[in-house]
């Protein structure tokens, strides 16, 4: 029997159900394409809902404090694996959830023929996200890490052809090398502090000794290169903009998801750890956060310049807006940060439709059949998968146009949209908390510039990009669009609009979300008294 | 023993470091094991270097305090596996790019000399 209340298990399942999914998924045979599409629309359906039911337990007082602890097989923290949900967490699981279904719908009619077992792998690569935001445990994460990436190599290769697997290659060395660093880092922090819980950690930063101290910092430095690699800071992000570009649309878009769970995980760690209560040790690292932020936020700029095709300039936005959620980490303080958050939001949504839409752009222009052809070939597949499936939709051109310029609204930072909402509010935050000489620092204003120039960077990218696309190839042909391939970039764009309209009460959210996480001793409080579940009084008297 | 264990672990990825830099992916794989291998035993040493403490287990007479510390074993156990496993994918892949571009260069194509 279990005294734990029914609703409480909505913690574990974000984890469960894309495990259980992929797995039922491998035996279904290759050629059932719609039994296979059904079921993996259905578990992410499922979790749509249930990040959306945990954002409103986290936010509507089901828990104390808007903190959720659930103790992975009964065991007390910190000795057994505590997941945690947050507004923080649940609001990170929606938008994974989000991507993850227009990313699906997008793939129906097209890209889960090209190989095998994607939705398998669709499915474990969501487990990994889901539970690398859940985990409260710093080996935990790693193993988490470690599905994520396992999964995204599948996913990264999908459609095997020369240029995936030259680039494949390299993202998955460098993924590697990152994860030995992981595990080195964990080692070290647990030699210094004996713990690896993340909530215990940040309890006991600030009693450690001055050599353990100093242990402890190379130890979450080294884990933090990690995690960089996986958020592309500057210089570790050199792998992305190849990955990107070689990798098929619907993967690229999750790959903008999983820089995110880099940047999560720094916020998550840093924020626990070095945070106020942290002895010594509280600020560490947040200012070469910030110039590393900065240089990320210049490198990516540069290269959106430099770009040609659409996949590798959807690359260096990524590099952009991992840049300055460094940089606002850095700077970090209750407003900047809820802003940065909004500006995360946003500008996800916007770049996983980015990637979707250079993949339907890519067809005006005929090159692309070549592509698929190879992939053929390798896996000696007979049948074509009939790329565009039935009827196309009307006023292809048009609605390619428009999605393009919301995108590059976003992306750019230009009013009307998010992006805008997003770089202004950052602005007004910045500079609205003046230090105690009423002077605001030069790094400030040196972010300020170069989140400006970076979106100016950005405009001049993309309207090129655009031009050539739309006016400068001469007479073109409206190519064939699905319904599955319209709707979700229509979703996700949508998505970014209610960001604008709804401007208010999401920042009223995000405001109570960065002030609960600011609070180390309140999650100290909630994870490290959670109870165990005890037997029942008449299992007692059974036995 | 502590400098015996410490020159292991620096040999061992430091070599590693060296091979996964050099452009055959032969030479790029056992770079990766070498550095794993070193990596599994740096967490085990972080457990602190002890010789004939005995395993946790629930005998009374021990003095809980005494015990080899049960943690970074079971992190090690769990490190090799996820990096066994991690291996053996590359692996696949890099026969599958030896197959499809004719070359074991890192880059699937030889360099022009």
């Amino acid at each position: 029997m279990n005294a734990l209340p029914f609703l409480q298990h909505f913690i574990v399942l974000p984890i469960l159900l894309p495990l259980l999914a992929g797995a039922l998924l491998i035996p279904v045979k290759q050629s059932r394409y719609t039994l296979k599409f059904a079921l993996s629309v259905t578990s992410t359906v499922l979790l749509w809902l249930l990040a959306a039911a945990l954002l409103v337990m986290a936010d509507g007082g089901y828990w104390p404090d808007g903190i959720g602890v659930y103790l992975a097989a009964n065991w007390p923290a910190p000795f057994g694996i505590a997941l945690l949900v947050d507004r923080l967490t649940a609001l990170m699981l929606l938008l994974t959830a989000t991507i993850a279904l227009a990313v699906l719908v997008f793939s129906a009619k097209r890209w889960d023929r090209v190989g095998i077992q994607f939705h398998t792998l669709f499915q474990f690569l969501l487990m990994g996200l889901n539970g690398a935001f859940l985990t409260n445990d710093l080996f935990n994460l790693f193993v988490f890490f470690e599905v994520m990436l396992a999964a995204s190599y599948g996913l990264v290769l999908h459609g095997y052809n020369l240029q995936r697997i030259r680039a494949g290659m390299q993202y998955i060395a460098i993924n590697l090398v990152a994860s030995f660093l992981f595990l080195i880092g964990v080692a070290l922090i647990y030699a210094a502090s004996g713990t690896l819980n993340l909530t215990d950690l940040g309890m006991r930063v600030a009693l450690l000794g001055t050599e353990d101290t100093w242990l402890l910092a190379i130890g979450v430095t080294t884990l933090g290169l990690a995690f960089l690699t996986k958020g592309a800071m500057w210089p570790l992000g050199f792998w992305l903009p190849g990955t990107y570009a070689s990798a098929s649309a619907p993967v690229a878009a999750m790959l903008v998801l999983m820089t995110k769970v880099g940047v999560y995980a720094v916020l998550r760690v840093w924020m626990t750890v070095f945070g106020d209560g942290a002895g010594a040790l509280a600020g560490f690292g947040f200012t070469a956060l910030t110039i590393g932020g900065m240089a990320t936020l210049f490198f990516g700029a540069v290269g959106m310049l430099a770009s040609q095709d659409g996949g590798r300039m959807a690359g260096y936005g990524a590099i952009i807006s991992s840049g300055t959620l460094l940089a606002v980490i850095g700077l970090a303080g209750g407003p900047v940060l809820a802003s940065g958050l909004y500006y995360l939001l946003g500008s996800t949504l916007a770049m996983a439709a980015f990637m979707l839409l250079v993949e339907l752009t890519d067809r005006i222009r005929p090159p692309g059949a070549a592509l698929i052809a190879i992939t053929m070939e390798a896996f000696a597949i007979e049948d074509k998968p009939e790329d565009p499936v039935g009827q196309g939709i009307p006023g292809t051109l048009a609605f390619l146009g428009l999605s393009f310029a919301a995108c590059a609204l976003v992306i750019s930072g230009m009013p009307p949209l998010s992006g805008f909402v997003a770089k202004f509010s950052l602005f007004h935050a910045l500079l609205d908390v003046l230090p105690t000489d009423g002077r605001i620092p030069g790094l400030t204003w040196g972010f300020i510039a170069l989140v400006i120039v970076g979106g100016l960077a950005a405009i001049i990218a993309l309207m090129r990009l655009g031009v050539r696309i739309f006016w400068a190839s001469g007479d073109i042909a409206p190519p064939r669009l699905q319904f599955t391939e319209a709707a979700p970039i229509t979703a996700l764009v949508t998505f970014c609009v209610l960001l604008t309209v709804q401007a208010g009460p999401v920042f009223d959210y995000l405001d109570r979300t960065v002030a609960g996480l600011t609070q180390t001793t309140t999650y100290g409080e909630r994870v490290l008294h959670e109870p165990a579940v005890t037997r029942m009084p008449q299992q007692e008297a059974e036995r | 023993m502590e400098i015996v264990i410490a020159l292991a672990v620096g040999v061992m990825f430091g070599s590693g470091i060296w091979l996964i830099l050099r452009p055959r992916t032969f030479q790029l794989i056992t770079g990766l094991l070498l550095m794993s291998y070193a990596v599994n035993i740096f967490i085990f040493a972080m457990g602190r270097l002890s010789v004939d403490r005995p395993p946790i287990t629930l005998s009374p007479d021990i003095d809980p305090a005494q015990f080899a510390d049960p943690l970074p074993q079971a992190l090690v156990l769990t490190a090799i596996v996820i990096g066994f496993a991690t291996t053996a994918l590359y692996l696949v892949i890099m026969i599958g790019a030896r197959g499809l571009t004719g070359s074991d260069h890192v880059d699937g194509k030889e360099p022009r000399e």
